[in-house]
């Protein structure tokens, strides 16, 4: 196989693990703090399109990040309030969110575009685009297509695994932010509130899905289109489970998903099978991969994923 | 926190719940300009103004009240069966089977069988998250959420290679023959020398009450009910009466994915008379709003599905009618409902609470 093959299935499966790691992240410091997250589909979705949105409207692509942003966040919060304040189903809570999503998006677009679930094409000046880092083309082929050439937030991403390992294992925030998740009440008894622990993990997971959001609609496609996040919240929420809520283990499981799907990508027209059955369990294994395997570790056969301990229970206070 | 009396739990806190995400509902409206009022009367002919249109409301409905069944029968049994979407889908394959090979034959035998093999393929769509549930406590709700993605990939595999017919390129099955096909409500009222219109709704539409019923008889008047009612008030009330856990999990989850799978017979058999990608349409989802607002009741389930059946072909009519709202509106109504009614139920329930304290008893009666 030629180094540039390779190279580009390295870059590929690099671009399409980025929405899915920022979520899985987002999805990460939600979890850890206690609070179940299956909204980061919706939170994803809103913000690609109110980066698409703002972008098309303003023709800037740091305010289009800057509105995707928000929007995930005031999701992220709703989901807060249900969750931390009204101590309500965090599950059902997630539900809607992702309904409330497309929902917003769909009429919102068309109020504003009056085009149905989409925003206009956006030019390349209100996008994103593709970084050359230092000696682009100098490097072998490798570094020109795998390690340069990406948008910003690619870089951001990588950056954010780093900052996540730091914020949730060497600081003190990090800390209290797992023992929220694991034993609350010892939270409350050090005198520090679980629901502001809780308020800021969900926040921080909001900001994350909104620069996932972003990079959907303004870097990666040049606009919104309805439903464009498609499942990678879910991907993102199996993706983390592999990982058993660990941030390294999660960037590598979010690019053996996404050189899962760029291996796909590539070998679609090239390889010829002949037979229907084997090209349909061929599909369906592809299409299927995270989910499986998420189903596997789950179920302990690879490994036990266990989460946190008070994950998903409302806290009260006063018992 | 006291409890609430059961009239203001079950009636009042749900309906109030309601009241609040009409009013977002309609705040929506009014951003885009719009009037609500109008929406409301454009939105109620389209589900009720004409029998055609009834009609494609009462189809709506049969399709929510099995999905709302499926959500109420797990959640019984304490388990959250987010599962519907990917039931259903994994139950249109069985029904599909059933109308590709005996639609020869006549309705009658593809009636059968198709219903048989929906619940038999929903039923092990959710038998497997149950199983690993049972055996290996693996999170239901998160398996049950990879399967809905795992029958989605199956299906699209399924239908781009094997069940497409030869030759073509859409990814569904051919179409069944006409014999085959379920009848509608106004065919079968037709029978008996009536002579009214094309009504959208078939005979599922009473498959569905009957199955309503059933699962009134089963989960309240039956033994085996009672024990998943028990499992699901307390698993370890349930555990020391010497109830297996592991018959109850998996008989819930067979029982609400054979619900969900029966959803699919309805779209299947019943209208498109073929299977194709999105029959479900996010019927599972709705099933979930259906069985919060009808409190796990078959009654209220029924009734909560009419309502959003309404809702369905109501805003399919009203997007129709006034452009300027499009049918995702549909879409905000049921994540508002979802939201007031599933998850921040406090909101009311707090402030219930309180007024109904200030008007207690001396004895700490409610009134």
């Amino acid at each position: 196989m030629d180094l540039d093959l390779i190279a580009q299935v390295f870059a590929s499966a690099t671009r399409l693990a980025t929405p899915i790691l920022l979520a899985c992240l987002a999805g990460l410091f939600s979890e850890r703090a206690g609070i179940l997250d299956i909204g980061l589909e919706g939170k994803m979705m809103i913000a690609a399109f109110a980066a698409a949105a703002t972008a098309s409207l303003t023709g800037s692509p740091v305010f289009g990040l800057c509105a995707a942003i928000s929007a995930s966040l005031a999701f992220a919060l709703l989901h807060g309030f249900a969750s931390i304040t009204l101590r309500g189903n965090q599950l059902i809570s997630g539900v809607s969110i992702n309904m409330f999503a497309l929902g917003i998006a769909g009429l919102t677009g068309s109020a504003l575009f009056g085009l149905s679930g989409r925003t206009p094409n956006l030019t390349s000046e209100q996008r994103f685009s593709n970084l050359c880092l230092p000696f682009h083309s100098d490097l072998g082929v490798i570094y020109r297509d795998v390690v340069s050439g990406h948008s910003a937030i690619v870089y951001v991403a990588f950056g954010c695994v780093l900052g996540t390992w730091w914020l949730v294992y060497k600081t003190r925030f990090g800390l209290r932010l797992r023992a929220a998740g694991e034993a609350p009440d010892a939270v409350e008894t050090a005198g520090i509130s679980v629901a502001r622990v809780r308020y800021y993990a969900v926040a921080i997971g909001g900001v994350l899905c909104g620069i996932a959001g972003a990079h959907l609609s303004i870097a990666l496609s040049a606009g919104y289109t309805e439903a464009m996040t498609a499942d990678r919240g879910f991907i993102a929420l199996a993706a983390l489970i592999f990982a058993k809520w660990r941030p390294f283990a999660a960037l590598f499981t979010c690019l053996l998903f996404g050189f899962v799907q760029a291996i796909g990508f590539q070998i679609e027209g090239v390889v010829e099978i002949d037979n229907r059955w084997l090209t349909t369990l061929v599909e369906f294994l592809e299409a299927s991969f995270p989910y499986i395997m998420t189903v596997i570790v789950l179920a302990g056969f690879v490994g036990k994923a266990t989460p946190s301990a008070a994950g998903g229970i409302p806290y009260t206070k006063e018992r | 926190m006291p409890q609430l009396p059961r009239w203001a739990e079950n009636v009042l806190v749900p309906i109030l719940s309601v009241g609040l995400a009409v009013l977002f509902s309609a705040l929506a409206v009014l951003s885009i300009g719009e009037s609500p009022l109008q929406a409301v009367q454009v939105l109620s002919y389209g589900a009720f103004g004409n029998p055609y249109n009834f009609g494609f409301t009462l189809y709506y409905t049969t399709n929510f009240i099995f999905t709302g069944l499926a959500v109420s029968v797990a959640f019984h049994a304490g388990l959250f069966n987010i599962g519907g979407e990917g039931q259903a889908l994994f139950g249109g394959i069985g029904a599909a089977l059933a109308g590709l090979w005996l639609d020869s034959t006549n309705w009658i035998i593809v009636l059968i069988i198709g219903l048989g093999a929906s619940i038999a393929f929903g039923s092990l769509w959710a038998a497997v998250p149950a199983f690993l549930l049972a055996t290996r406590g693996s999170n239901i709700v998160i398996t049950t959420i990879m399967f809905n993605y795992i029958a989605a990939g199956l299906l699209v595999a399924l239908l781009s290679n094997v069940l497409k017919p030869t030759g073509s390129d859409a990814p569904r099955t051919r179409q069944f023959a006409q014999d085959s096909h379920v009848p509608r409500l106004d065919q079968v009222i037709n029978w008996w020398g009536f002579d009214i219109a094309r009504i959208e709704a078939n005979i599922i539409f009473l498959v569905a009450l009957l199955a309503a019923v059933g699962v009134w008889l089963f989960l309240y008047r039956s033994r085996l009910g009672y024990e998943v009612r028990m499992f699901g008030h307390s698993n370890s009330v349930s555990d020391y009466s010497g109830q297996s856990s592991f018959k109850i999990t998996m008989i819930a989850m067979a029982i609400s994915g054979g619900l969900a799978g029966l959803m699919a017979t309805n779209a299947v058999l019943g209208q498109q008379h073929q299977l194709s990608l999105g029959f479900v349409g996010g019927a599972g989802f709705t099933g979930i709003a259906v069985s919060l607002i009808g409190r796990s009741h078959p009654l209220g389930i029924v009734l909560a599905a009419l309502l959003f059946g309404a809702l369905f072909q109501g805003g399919a009519e009203l997007s129709f009618e006034i452009p300027a709202i499009p049918t995702k509106m549909i879409i905000v109504i049921q994540a508002l409902v979802i939201l007031f009614v599933g998850a921040m139920e406090n909101l009311i329930r707090y402030p219930t609470v309180a007024l109904l304290t200030m008007f207690r008893t001396r004895n700490g009666r409610w009134i």
